[in-house]
């Protein structure tokens, strides 16, 4: 599949690292474990922390990922800390005097709890994206039996992204050739009517896309090159390591 | 709304995820037998759509990011099974690649955005389709109603979720006070989306919607 059909490339670091070149099925699950395992961390435990961020950076390190490109993901959660901001002046006793400030001691552990495990959080699907294609992400979850109707819909979608920032490109090219540059509340209907008619150019775009498709024999199944390959036992063993070494590390400290 | 890692407590997030495989699973049977086959390419096409309008356009101060639902028009274009399998390929993108909302909180964003919307917005879009005018402005009109009513019970739900976390003893009414405050808001903004979408496309693609058919 080509970069322009995939709306995550902008998330992708291209390399050929080990990380890179590991079948998407098993990141995904090393992923999707590590970050429960980290999930799963007591309130008030803070030496796991430290383990969990060596292990990241050790296959940060070895997908060759620049580590600003990383920490720039975690803008998402800035309106979440403002959240947790608020827990421990609300938060039950007993209480702790800092700064001039009545501070409560359970909102304070729970404050740094949630900031934590967003945070890696974070930094883990992070090193997914930035090491595997969408599309592939995809197949790899066909791989790890998830229903179809979930990855054709999810296929489909992969290839709708690129049909309708088209569309949007379009219709925003179109409307500022007539003068239109909606900024303020009482030019609403503009940008109302903009979404609707975005809607069904794209609808219609995306009819024919099908239509192309079914003319060339898509019944729904994609051919086999695109649906991947089962990955070794020795690629699951590598990936799977991670997350058990992240449970291992939260049961002993 | 997309909760993060760490939001709610270990049996919620195992609760919620339990609910929403069992949701998902009568979603998909379902949707199997409506032979949704040619469905599927409109489904993929709701989920591009919901992923690039869901970037974020109401900012929210207490904490969960605000924009584009999206779960009412979905069950409303799509029906109620094939609409929350569309939204929730678009939750779990969203958690992986974009890291809005966490992997160890997807059951709960699941049941929240995907499943409440089948399970409460599309009952009431029915009801009040029956009482409103048969014209696209009245199934429109009871499509945005629909899609505020849904937005609120989220919220609720997303309350609930919280208070059984006690994370620290935060009372009940505030962070009610607060959720709803905004919510209140995002279920307006939602409400009129909603309509002045589905308007649009009954007017030039009424075949397209489900719901009208």
């Amino acid at each position: 599949m080509s970069a322009t059909h995939d709306p995550s490339a902008a998330l992708l670091v291209p390399a050929d690292t080990p990380v890179h070149r590991m079948p998407p099925q098993c990141k995904v699950a090393a992923t999707a474990l590590f970050v429960l395992a980290v999930a799963a961390t007591p309130t008030g435990a803070y030496w796991p922390y430290l383990w969990y961020l060596l292990l990241l950076s050790a296959v940060a390190a070895m997908a060759r990922l620049p580590p600003l490109t990383l920490l720039r993901r975690l803008v998402v959660e800035v309106p979440f800390l403002l959240f947790v901001l608020a827990l421990p002046v609300l938060g039950a006793a007993p209480q702790l005097t800092l700064l001039g400030m009545e501070l409560s001691v359970p909102g304070l552990h729970a404050a740094a709890a949630i900031a934590l495990k967003a945070t890696f959080g974070l930094l883990a699907t992070g090193i997914l994206a930035a090491t595997t294609p969408l599309p592939e992400i995809i197949t790899g979850l066909e791989r790890l039996r998830v229903p179809r109707v979930f990855t054709a819909v999810a296929s489909f979608m992969v290839r709708y992204t690129e049909v309708v920032l088209a569309e949007l490109a379009r219709t925003r090219t179109a409307a500022l050739c007539r003068g239109g540059d909606p900024r303020w509340l009482w030019q609403l209907r503009d940008v109302a009517t903009g979404l609707g008619a975005l809607v069904v150019r794209s609808f219609e775009r995306g009819e024919r896309v099908y239509l192309a498709m079914a003319s060339r024999g898509y019944t729904g199944a994609l051919p086999v090159a695109l649906t991947g390959n089962p990955a070794s036992r020795t690629a699951w063993s590598v990936a799977l390591a991670v997350p058990v070494l992240a449970v291992a590390g939260t049961i002993l400290g | 709304m997309h909760i993060p890692d760490g939001f709610v407590a270990a049996p919620v997030a195992i609760a919620g995820a339990a609910v929403a495989v069992a949701g998902l699973a009568i979603c998909v049977r379902r949707a199997g037998r409506d032979g949704t086959e040619r469905q599927l390419p409109l489904a993929g096409l709701v989920a591009a759509l919901f992923l690039i309008l869901g970037a974020p356009i109401i900012p929210v101060t207490v904490g969960t990011s605000g924009h584009l639902l999206g779960g009412t028009l979905a069950v409303a274009l799509l029906g109620p099974w094939l609409g929350p399998v569309a939204i929730t390929v678009v939750t779990v993108t969203q958690a992986l690649f974009l890291g809005d909302g966490g992997v160890s909180a997807l059951g709960v964003n699941v049941v929240n955005l995907a499943l409440v919307p089948a399970a409460v917005g599309y009952p009431v879009l029915l009801g009040l389709r029956r009482a409103l005018p048969r014209a696209p402005t009245g199934t429109a009109v009871a499509a945005g109603i629909a899609a505020a009513v849904s937005v609120l019970a989220a919220a609720a739900l997303f309350t609930a979720e919280y208070v059984v976390s006690s994370a620290a003893g935060v009372p009940l009414r505030t962070v009610a006070a607060s959720i709803f405050g905004v919510y209140a808001l995002v279920a307006v903004l939602e409400g009129l989306i909603t309509t002045v979408v589905l308007r649009a496309l009954l007017a030039l693609r009424a075949d397209l919607v489900r719901v009208a058919r």
